[in-house]
């Protein structure tokens, strides 16, 4: 690695293809994570809600998953799925449901007591409530939740190049460490983080956009 | 459903209504209640915390359902139609108001008539309509949040709301419990006079009893474990209490409540000996020795009152001039209350007021001993 120049431009203009290629699978696997775990996070949040009991067991559960280390997840998930995309997303949804699941509870949970029963004295059924009451009123704190989840989720997406799926991960780990490559290190790492600090900016100019009410506090 | 502007209110009835929240045999928080709530009225539910009254209130549009016993509202059974739709024609307002944070000012006035699917135009027309009424400019707040609002602000957004499809029934619980005396006196005031206008059947809850007399029509008096200890007019509570614990409850200064509720106008004023600038000093000496009066009032050419005129003063012959009135006779309308109108005759050296129309006019005399006839008597005002 002595020999070679700090950073190669050359390469980088030479490969933006690959570069782009690599960025789009990162952004199709971090969206898929975050989609599916916002989509059976919110289902056991409600049924959380009705039969508040369970809490305390999809917490330990969730916990423990989100304690297991990506790796090893994968060896366990090898055998049943394979090398495959799905091994990757099982473990990287797995990774979002304690995030998520304690937000969505905590975000419903803090939807004011009067708001409600406002809401049932002027007649609305318990599904209109959800979706016309308590979510939007819960969202920015969902919504938080959920850049909590894509910043990690980015982050963790790399390591599925372990498994031979693409992303970012590839850049570093197959044309970066395998061939003692120092440029693809740098530029997958640095898209890396610029892609989690963009989601996160991103995400949060749409909450700001969906949720106006929440800021006119101050205004 | 009614349509929007239309006054009017519901008859509210209770039969035999028990509400128990433990299995069979825990105490009822309310008990065998019976009432009739006539429609158009402000019935006020009072009493000590725990008495129940808002269970009472929450079982009308089954926010609680009732262990046993029928509500109705014009002799409907509230338990013929859905919950949910019920609900849409009763007005709810609470304390805490529960404006939705996420919707504008114009939006939560809207949600009831949206729930009900008007069509947008009449929507617009209406939420403009309501802020008006509650005194809200729409133009300005129309588009606000409520978290940039006062709590006054809100209050009056959460009337309008409750008002919005013109329901024949609204009900209120705490409504003025969170803000402070003197906004809560002008809601109060702001609410008896749209009451004027709208003519609901409007359930009241409070713990206050100042507030229950203000604004009720009716009262109803609830003990401990929801038992109905007076329902009756304010004045007849005051004047006559039904046991013991009303009379506690109402307190020891339940005469001077009572003059609370009337006003001036509601009593019989004295025709007073009145005299014009410039008249002869000899003839008013003359009525005065006829009538067997001390004092006459002496007023400018436009019937205003100057001040009094003694007799013991009229030695001396000529017209009677301005400066030969003592003043000092407080002045009372036929709008104040006989509370305020005893306070002023206490306070000053003659003991008669001089009540004025509203250009000053006399109209008459009130003295003290006429009000405290009103507290000997058994609770109905002598009219005039």
């Amino acid at each position: 690695m002595n020999d070679q120049p700090f950073f190669r431009f050359d390469w980088v203009i030479d490969n933006l293809d690959e570069i782009a290629r690599r960025l789009g699978e990162h952004l199709v696997m971090t969206g898929i994570a975050v989609g599916v775990g916002l989509l059976i996070s919110f289902a056991l949040a409600l049924l959380v809600r009705r039969v508040r009991p369970l809490y305390g067991p999809t917490i330990a559960v969730t916990g423990a998953l989100y304690s297991i280390p990506s790796l090893a997840l994968f060896a366990l998930l090898m055998p049943i799925t394979g090398l495959s995309l799905l091994t990757a997303e099982i473990a990287l949804v797995s990774y979002t449901l304690l995030i998520l699941v304690r937000n969505i509870v905590a975000a419903l949970d803090g939807v004011p007591a009067e708001v409600l029963d406002a809401a049932a004295a002027m007649g609305f059924g318990p599904v209109e409530r959800l979706w016309r009451v308590e979510l939007p009123i819960a969202l920015p704190v969902i919504v938080a939740g959920v850049r909590i989840a894509t910043v990690t989720t980015i982050g963790l997406v790399t390591v599925t190049s372990l498994i031979g799926l693409g992303g970012l991960g590839y850049l570093i780990v197959n044309t970066g460490i395998n061939r003692f490559f120092a440029t693809s290190i740098y530029t997958g790492v640095a898209l890396s983080v610029a892609l989690a600090v963009l989601a996160d900016v991103g995400l949060e100019g749409l909450q700001r956009r969906l949720t106006p009410w929440a800021q006119a506090r101050t205004g | 459903m009614t349509s929007p502007g239309r006054a009017g209110g519901a008859v509210v009835t209770f039969e035999h209504v028990t509400k128990r929240y433990g299995p069979p045999g825990t105490p009822p928080a309310v008990e065998d209640l019976s009432l009739t709530i006539p429609a158009g009225e402000i019935c006020v539910l009072v009493g000590p915390s725990g008495c129940g009254k808002t269970t009472t209130m929450r079982m009308i549009n089954r926010l609680v359902e009732p262990t046993s016993g029928r509500i109705t509202i014009d002799g409907q059974d509230v338990r013929d139609l859905p919950a949910v739709e019920l609900r849409r024609g009763i007005g709810y307002v609470i304390q805490q108001v529960g404006l939705f944070p996420h919707l504008t000012v114009g939006e939560n006035v809207a949600i009831v008539p949206r729930l009900l699917r008007w069509s947008e135009p009449r929507v617009g027309e209406r939420v403009e309509e309501l802020l008006e009424l509650v005194g809200l400019d729409p133009g300005e707040f129309r588009a606000r949040y409520p978290a940039s609002l006062s709590g006054g602000e809100r209050q009056r957004v959460g009337v309008a709301r409750a008002l919005a499809a013109d329901p024949p029934v609204m009900l209120m619980d705490e409504p003025f419990g969170a803000v402070d005396p003197i906004l809560r006196d002008r809601l109060q005031n702001e609410l008896l006079r749209l009451q004027a206008k709208v003519g609901k059947t409007i359930v009241f809850v409070t713990h206050d009893v100042d507030e229950a007399i203000k604004m009720a029509d009716r009262v109803a008096i609830l003990r401990r474990g929801g038992i109905l200890a007076q329902f009756d007019t304010p004045e007849a509570i005051l004047a006559a209490p039904a046991s013991s614990f009303v009379e506690h409850f109402v307190g020891a200064d339940r005469g001077l409540k009572r003059l609370s509720l009337a006003k001036v106008r509601d009593l019989q004023l004295i025709e007073p000996l009145t005299v014009r600038v410039g008249e002869p000093r000899a003839e008013l000496r003359r009525r005065m020795e006829i009538d067997g009066i001390g004092y006459a009032l002496l007023v400018d050419a436009a019937n205003r009152p100057l001040g009094w005129v003694n007799r013991d003063e009229l030695t001396v012959e000529g017209a009677l001039s301005e400066e030969e009135a003592t003043p000092g006779a407080p002045l009372l309308q036929p709008e104040t209350t006989l509370r305020d109108a005893l306070s002023a005759l206490l306070g000053s050296s003659v003991q008669l007021g001089v009540v004025t129309d509203e250009r000053d006019r006399v109209l008459g005399l009130l003295s003290v001993d006429a009000i405290s006839d009103v507290l000997r008597n058994d609770g109905t005002w002598p009219r005039p």
